[in-house]
């Protein structure tokens, strides 16, 4: 009886062995695609190993294109041109693009894999992007849900970036969580420092990354990002502007004004800063400052829900309403908007409705 | 059991359509049956496996199974080699076929779950058909499914445009349709049936 359960289960276990290895064999052959050259604007050559894909082998390079969902291919921000070696179109993609983009060969990089010979091209500015290594200096809880963190760059290294921008942040494995992640956090320091950035971080419950800069990260830590990324950056123009910002959204309008107020400005700007309760406001006496610098400045927090014991006196409900007094001449408006898809969809629907152009609506959304 | 491995072959794609007439292999049949192009891929590679899963459970059912005495662990066996055929098999499809490979997505690893593909092996034995009726049997009920997504896959992209009552739409409609070609593959019985 106990022979038969032995030679039963042996003879299983060799089964299953057997097809194991054999998978395994046709794993090493089959994704194995050799070296490949990634060519990029038709002057300079990278050889990588195939089979990955193309943003995490150029990542590989130190060539960073931007990626705010770390290669999931759910932002759409890792978009490039590839004139030959993409293979086909992939279903993943396509939501992503629009049609005049699809008829000039752009594709996702992280959905793209890189299994020939590739041909890319990407702006100059992308080797400006840089992995940076920096000391974390100083961090602030801003709110019970935002801390304001600022990182120090290594080696009296430098960033250039303009104000608005975003890097990638790179977590390190912590507690049960082996994998490094990168997410994208807007710069909310001032370019002229150039020797550290500070990021504003709201946690988000659950979050790989926000659970890991708000539980685990002390001053003195060693943190990686990458960057400058982005083209959410104030426009150069004399029209009036609008910013409307709701939670860590603070971030890349206060690294804007900052810049503003030492390169000075005469235009005429609103800035409504949307927030539940009381206890969401932060650094309203910093932007109430701005006030004074600027020469046609308002800072309008507004309070969605205000608690009987917040005792606020101001702006109750949404944003949306107060923006006719803000706007004088639609036409001659700028808006830039940063926070959740959701406000985001709903500020742009009101500014469009009240004759904003669309072209002139710029925002970073932190979905 | 005596019965030409021709006649398997036709009997198993028209008078005993694995799907139309056991209801076997519903569920990806269902899912991916919304276009034609992914359905036909998905018709293939069921086929496909099909062959090869047939082929392989019979060597190892009388080669294996039968001499060391251990029928009984079929069940868990042609699983096993299912789902190592099909991991083989969407290695395959990625290396060759990437755009096949995104447009079935989470259905590949479905074939490893489809009744149909595992029906087949079963039969096989059950009614104790010989190496080459095996294969025939296994290749005849991969294209009868193909046959069976396709013309759903037809239906639903004429429908698309139609108005259907609401607690008709998706899967109920799909259903209906699948009762009245299963009907209209009744029509064949006559010329040979397999059971
Ligand atoms: C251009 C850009 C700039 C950004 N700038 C900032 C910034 O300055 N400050 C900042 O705090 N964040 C910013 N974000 C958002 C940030 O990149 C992360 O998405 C966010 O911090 C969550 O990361 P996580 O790893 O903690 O959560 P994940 O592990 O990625 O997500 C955990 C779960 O939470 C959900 N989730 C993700 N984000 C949110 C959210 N915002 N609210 C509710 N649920 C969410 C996910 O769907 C998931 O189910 C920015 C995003 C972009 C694209
Ligand atoms: S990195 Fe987000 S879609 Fe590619």
């Amino acid at each position: 009886m106990f022979g038969t359960i032995i030679k039963d289960i042996a003879v299983l276990a060799g089964i299953s062995g057997i097809l194991a290895i054999l998978l395994v064999i046709a794993e090493r052959f089959l994704n194995d695609y050799g070296d490949c050259r990634i060519n990029i604007n038709g002057k300079r050559d990278i050889t990588i190993k195939g089979g990955n894909n193309l943003l995490a082998s150029l990542g590989e390079k130190e060539i960073f294109l931007p990626s705010a969902c770390g290669g999931r291919g759910s932002c759409g921000t890792c978009k490039c041109k590839i004139t030959e070696g993409g293979g086909p179109l992939l279903p993943t993609e396509k939501p992503f693009l629009s049609k005049a983009e699809l008829e000039d060969s752009i594709r996702l990089a992280c959905q793209v894999k890189v299994k020939t010979d590739v041909f890319i091209q990407i702006p100059e500015s992308i080797f400006n992007i840089r992995k940076y290594t920096s000391t974390i200096t100083e961090i602030i809880d801003y709110t019970y849900d935002i801390k304001g963190i600022t990182f120090k760059l290594e080696d009296g290294e430098e960033i250039d970036f303009k104000a608005g921008q975003y890097v990638q942040l790179i977590s390190e494995p912590y507690a049960k969580m082996k994998q490094r992640v990168s997410r994208a956090y807007s710069i909310s320091s001032k370019p002229e420092d150039r020797n550290s950035i500070q990021l504003i971080i709201r946690l988000v419950p659950e979050g790989i990354c926000t659970t890991w800069v708000h539980n685990y990260l002390k001053v003195g830590d060693r943190v990686n990002f990458t960057g400058p990324y982005g083209d959410f950056y104030l426009r150069d123009t004399n029209a009036d502007i609008i910013f409307v910002a709701g939670g860590s959204g603070k971030a890349p309008i206060k690294s804007i004004l900052e810049h503003l107020a030492v390169v000075g400005i005469e235009r005429k700007m609103t800035y409504f800063f949307g927030a539940r309760t009381l206890k969401d406001l932060y650094l309203t006496d910093e932007m109430k400052a701005f006030e004074k610098i600027f020469p046609d400045f308002r800072y309008e927090p507004v309070l969605s829900q205000p608690e009987s014991g917040d005792g606020w006196q101001g702006k109750t409900g949404y944003v949306m309403p107060y923006f006719k007094d803000a706007i004088r001449d639609p036409k001659n408006t700028e808006a830039y908007l940063c926070g959740s898809p959701g406000m985001i969809n709903a500020v742009c629907n009101a500014l469009t409705d009240l004759g904003v152009a669309k072209e002139k609506i710029y925002y970073d959304s932190f979905g | 059991m005596d019965i030409s491995a021709f006649l398997l072959f036709w009997a198993a794609i028209f008078t005993s359509n694995i799907l139309l007439t056991n209801f076997l292999g519903m569920c990806s049949y269902l899912s991916v049956s919304k276009e034609v192009e992914s359905s036909v891929g998905l018709g293939i590679a069921v086929t496909f496996v099909l062959v090869f899963t047939t082929a392989l459970n019979w060597l190892v059912y009388h080669y294996i199974l039968l001499p060391f005495n251990i029928e009984y662990l079929q069940y868990i066996v042609f699983i096993i080699v299912i789902a190592a055929f099909v991991q083989l098999l969407e290695l395959l499809i990625e290396r060759y076929t990437p755009a096949l490979y995104y447009t079935l997505g989470i259905f590949l690893p479905l074939i490893t779950v489809n009744c149909a593909i595992f029906g087949v092996s079963l039969f096989m034995i059950i009614r104790n058909y010989d190496f080459l009726q095996s294969i025939a049997f296994g290749a005849g009920s991969g294209l009868g499914w193909l046959l069976a997504i396709l013309m759903l896959a037809g239906i639903r992209s004429k429908l698309k445009e139609k108005l259907i009552p609401i607690g008709l739409q998706g899967a109920g409609i799909s259903l209906i349709i699948t009762g009245i070609m299963a009907l209209a593959f009744i029509g064949f019985s006559g010329v040979a049936t397999i059971q």
